[in-house]
């Protein structure tokens, strides 16, 4: 049952992927429902928090200051989880992550574990190497049961799922389940996966999470989440193993405090989601005895490194800025090739990638600004996405053809006489592309009798615009033409 | 006052109409314009599409222009987003790279004095009547940077429910991009459409005449779109409207009407 | 060869340069924390929000003064039609009336699923967002009883109900080291199309019952 994961090191460039997903009427109006329905709610209880806007900065200075001080909140972590009885591994890449989380499951001899949703061990493509080693993963979040069954893939962090209708739902559930009548109530729906988790949950002894928040002071573990299926994987087996981002740590319990309020009201649009659970490491008579966590760094570090690009990981995963982002609701997030889609992936993809890969998401957005303004811990997503395409420019190198052409333009824009030459040398350049009608208007008191041009095509880039767009023609006259004359009469 | 303008590079050779419509509003408000002539280009594309390098030398530039001035007026919001939230990080980078030391400051004391053209008129001056007449069905389209850059909340609707004969139509998810984005019309040409497709439908949708926006940019996209389906729909910049009086409905009746496709 | 943890270790400081526990915590005295801290509610207003807000999540509210805990306690059962309920440890004895209580011996996942039923205390109420704080305590038991039946009743007493999260986060504060479960409804999911179904893997049915 293992399924392609998205890769970035293999996937087709943003352009591609969104061109055949753009002709996917289902898909859209799939994706287009959901993020509605989301931003509505949210939109709501965000409405009714009168301290929203202090809470954001909160939220912002705290995870601003965590990465700072990342190295003191790791050791602090460590120390304090070790005291509580859990075991702390660290993994400089993905390879490394599979190799400990393989090796762990193997020692206790298991071919079975539950998995709590968590795009870090989709990130590190943890169930193919679990498969590889055969170990089964059961994925038990309701929408990671649906990709794994239909051997989807995530196109969302928080609703991996949302690409799919009930109907389709029901067709996973009716093959993979062997249920032939089942309905297509969502609750139907529910309750199909309701009981082919339950016997797994009562049955595996090992499972494995990600997790939302560390705490350095308390060595504590938070995670969040609505079904139940959390509390499950993280209270009834014998062995809990998480894999966490390094950047997932924040320094006292009273840090939560902005965060708690903020996640469920960005993510879900819900005051509150139905379970978040606080624990810190074993506990006698109550929980896993034995846990494990895998730090993992994976590119982390090099995002850290770059400080433009840093406060990429202040994100606390909320899927705000998919759902409010005009691109990704058009495409939905398979066309972003990598398990963070959206405005976020676009600009942690390829800093994960070293930008060796994924190069063409920098350029998947239109700078509207919607993902800033939801995002609860105030990353300037379109100001990392600038950053992140002058880093591909240089990159690409100055002799690549719209670096030359950028740089003829803006050559022009350095002097005024090359302005006036190339605006002049614009209108001869479209003249055989213009056709022209006849309309009248007249402006700031000059009757005068216009007559306006069209063009409908464009030669090579730019016939991207005319695909869909006309072009009205450069008038004959330009603004400082026409100030000048003025000036003389 | 005498207000400096900085017509902007793509308004001043695709949208000259609008350029002479703000000199027009701002003579008949009382005020001196004036046109420094070495003015090109904000460096926006270049800055936003990757080109750092190319867009920086435009600050220095932009400075010697304009720094004389008692205030700027642009109409074009996403320029003066361009400027006010780029221009101090350019101005920091060409120190860095071993520049003229006094950018920062001459950056961060010109700023205050530059508004984007609905914003001077309400903000800065105050007024939401501007003495126009303009008897046509508007709907306004909040371009992404006037509303979220910016923050020019309901400025714009304010000045054109002020203009005499006007009626305006709300738009359905004003907040939403129109998918031009710059270079990413053409970069992303489909996904760029989709969003166009999605916005001319909500302007079709008002039964409006006409689209009207603080940036032309936004409009030459719509326009391009609203032309190629031949809705009839035209698009026209926020200034123009402004600058439109009962005179130059009588002149416009009286000159004769021909469109040949 | 260095560990991964020196290397990972080794990295984080070249990449911002190395802290120190001392420039760590003077910058961390410097967060700005000016969200709101306190509640702007009478305590009989937070306790009708908080009962409102249960309701949403179709929560039955009941709420009683501390000598009636064990009638309502029995009207409350009966009227979910329960005859068999899992108990915590240090449950007081006058509150188990109405049917058979059995006090959770450590028992397996398999055992636990044979319970329709659990019935606990609570730390504290959350009015704003109708959560529900539990903790690893006399009285409330290990988390995994409160998950695997399908029915919850909770107790709790009035003054343990504050109006805000951030109130509750610093109540929290001395045992924040105990495994901590915040619940706030009813097991739910909206995967399918946004459609929100209550019930999946925790307790599908929750009743509470507030105690003067």
């Amino acid at each position: 049952m293992s399924r392609v994961p998205l890769d970035p090191r293999t996937a087709p460039t943003f352009q591609q992927a969104a061109r055949a997903l753009l002709g996917d009427a289902q898909l859209r109006k799939n994706v287009r429902h959901a993020t509605d329905v989301i931003q509505t709610k949210r939109r709501k209880l965000v409405e009714e928090k009168q301290d929203w806007q202090a809470l954001r900065e909160s939220g912002r200075q705290i995870r601003a200051h965590v990465l700072e001080n990342l190295d003191v909140y790791l050791e602090e972590f460590e120390r304090n989880f070790t005291k509580a009885g859990g075991v702390i591994h660290w993994a400089r890449d993905a390879a490394e992550a599979q190799k400990i989380v393989v090796g762990l499951v193997k020692e206790i001899g298991t071919t079975e574990v539950i998995k709590i949703k968590s795009m870090t061990t989709e990130e590190i493509q943890l169930n193919n190497a679990l498969e590889a080693a055969g170990v089964h993963a059961y994925e038990t979040d309701l929408a990671e049961l649906i990709i794994q069954l239909g051997e989807d893939q995530p196109s969302h962090i928080v609703v991996p799922a949302l690409h799919k209708n009930r109907a389709q739902v029901r067709e996973i559930f009716r093959r993979t389940m062997n249920l032939p009548d089942l309905g297509d109530k969502p609750a139907d729906l529910a309750d199909a996966a309701r009981r082919f988790l339950r016997e797994k949950f009562l049955r595996v002894t090992t499972a494995v999470s990600g997790a939302n928040f560390l705490v350095a002071e308390t060595g504590g573990v938070c995670i969040v989440e609505s079904e139940g299926n959390g509390r499950m994987c993280l209270t009834m087996p014998e062995t809990l193993i998480s894999v966490v981002g390094v950047e997932k740590v924040v320094p006292r319990w009273q840090d939560l405090e902005p965060l708690l309020q903020m996640l469920p009201r960005s993510a879900t649009g819900e005051r509150m989601n139905p379970y978040n659970s606080m624990w810190c490491g074993v506990h006698p008579g109550d929980g896993p005895q034995r846990m494990h966590i895998v730090l993992l760094d994976n590119g982390r570090t090099e995002v850290l490194a770059d400080r433009e690009g840093r406060q990429t990981l202040q994100c606390i995963r909320c899927g705000a800025c998919q759902n409010a982002c005009p691109v990704y609701r058009q495409t939905g997030g398979h066309a972003y090739g990598s398990v963070y889609a959206g405005p976020i992936g676009a600009i942690l993809t390829p800093q994960l990638m070293h930008l060796e890969h994924s190069q063409s998401l920098p350029y998947a957005s239109s700078l509207c600004g919607a993902c800033y303004e939801v995002c609860p811990v105030k990353i300037n997503i379109p100001e990392v996405l600038i950053h992140l395409r002058h880093k591909v420019v240089e990159q690409n190198g100055w002799y690549a053809p719209e670096s030359l052409a950028m740089k003829a333009v803006a050559q022009v824009f350095r002097s005024e006489r090359r302005f006036r030459a190339a605006q002049r040398l614009g209108r001869l350049a479209e003249l055989p592309l213009v056709k022209s009608e006849k309309r009248s208007f007249a402006i700031v008191g000059q009757k005068q009798e216009a007559s306006d041009g069209w063009i409908g095509w464009l030669p090579g880039l730019l016939g991207g615009w005319t695909s869909t767009r006309d072009l009205q023609a450069m008038p004959q006259e330009t603004f400082r033409d026409w100030w000048e004359k003025r000036g003389k009469q | 006052m005498k207000v400096a303008l900085f017509i902007t590079c793509y308004n001043d050779t695709l949208f000259p109409a609008t350029g002479k419509a703000v000199v027009e509003v701002l003579e008949r408000l009382g005020h001196t314009v004036e046109f420094p002539a070495g003015q090109t280009c904000c460096g926006q594309m270049h800055w936003n599409t990757g080109y750092q390098a190319e867009a920086l030398p435009l600050l220095p530039r932009f400075l010697q222009q304009f720094e004389h001035a008692e205030a700027v007026v642009v109409p074009s919001s996403s320029c003066v987003a361009m400027m006010r939230e780029h221009y101090p990080i350019m101005a920091e980078r060409i120190v860095a790279e071993g520049g003229d030391t006094s950018l920062p400051e001459r950056t961060a004391a010109i700023l205050p004095r530059v508004w984007e053209f609905s914003e001077f008129l309400t903000k800065k001056l105050g007024l939401t009547d501007v003495g126009a007449y303009y008897p046509h069905r508007v709907t306004y389209h909040a371009s992404c940077h006037g509303l979220r850059s910016l923050g020019l909340g309901d400025g714009p609707q304010t000045l054109l429910k002020s203009v005499r004969g006007l009626e305006l139509v709300e738009i359905a998810n004003l907040e939403q991009c129109c998918g031009f984005g710059g270079t990413f019309a053409v970069k992303n040409a489909d996904v760029s459409s989709a969003m166009l497709a999605e916005k001319t439908r909500a302007v079709l949708n008002t039964g409006a005449e006409e689209c009207t926006a603080c940036d032309n940019s936004c409009l030459m996209h719509l326009q391009g779109a609203l032309h190629r389906q031949r809705t009839g729909v035209t698009t026209r910049h926020l200034a123009e409207i402004l600058a439109h009086t009962e005179a130059d409905e009588e002149a416009e009746d009286a000159l004769p009407t021909e469109v040949t496709l | 060869m260095s560990t991964a943890r020196e290397e990972i270790l080794r990295r984080v400081r070249a990449a911002k340069g190395a802290s120190t526990l001392e420039t760590a915590a003077a910058s961390y005295a410097g967060i700005d924390r000016s969200y709101q801290t306190t509640a702007t509610l009478s305590h009989e207003a937070i306790l009708d929000l908080f009962e409102e807000r249960l309701r949403e999540y179709d929560a039955n509210v009941f709420r009683v003064s501390a000598l009636e805990v064990g009638a309502a306690v029995t009207e409350v059962l009966r009227s979910r039609k329960i005859e068999r309920v899992l108990i915590p440890e240090g449950l007081p004895e006058d509150w188990q009336r109405g049917a058979e209580f059995v006090v959770d011996r450590e028992f397996s996942a398999t055992e636990l699923d044979g319970f329709t039923a659990v019935m606990t205390t609570a730390t504290v109420g959350i009015a704003e967002t109708g959560t529900i704080v539990l903790q690893t305590a006399p009285g409330q038991g290990r988390r995994a009883i409160t998950l695997v039946p399908d029915y919850h009743l909770c107790l709790l007493p009035v003054i343990s109900v504050v109006e805000t999260v951030v109130e509750a986060m610093r109540l929290l504060e001395l045992t924040k080291n105990l495994p901590t479960t915040f619940f706030s409804g009813p097991s739910a999911t909206a995967d399918i199309e946004m459609t929100r179904i209550k019930g999946v893997h925790g307790p599908r049915f929750v009743d509470v019952i507030l105690m003067n």
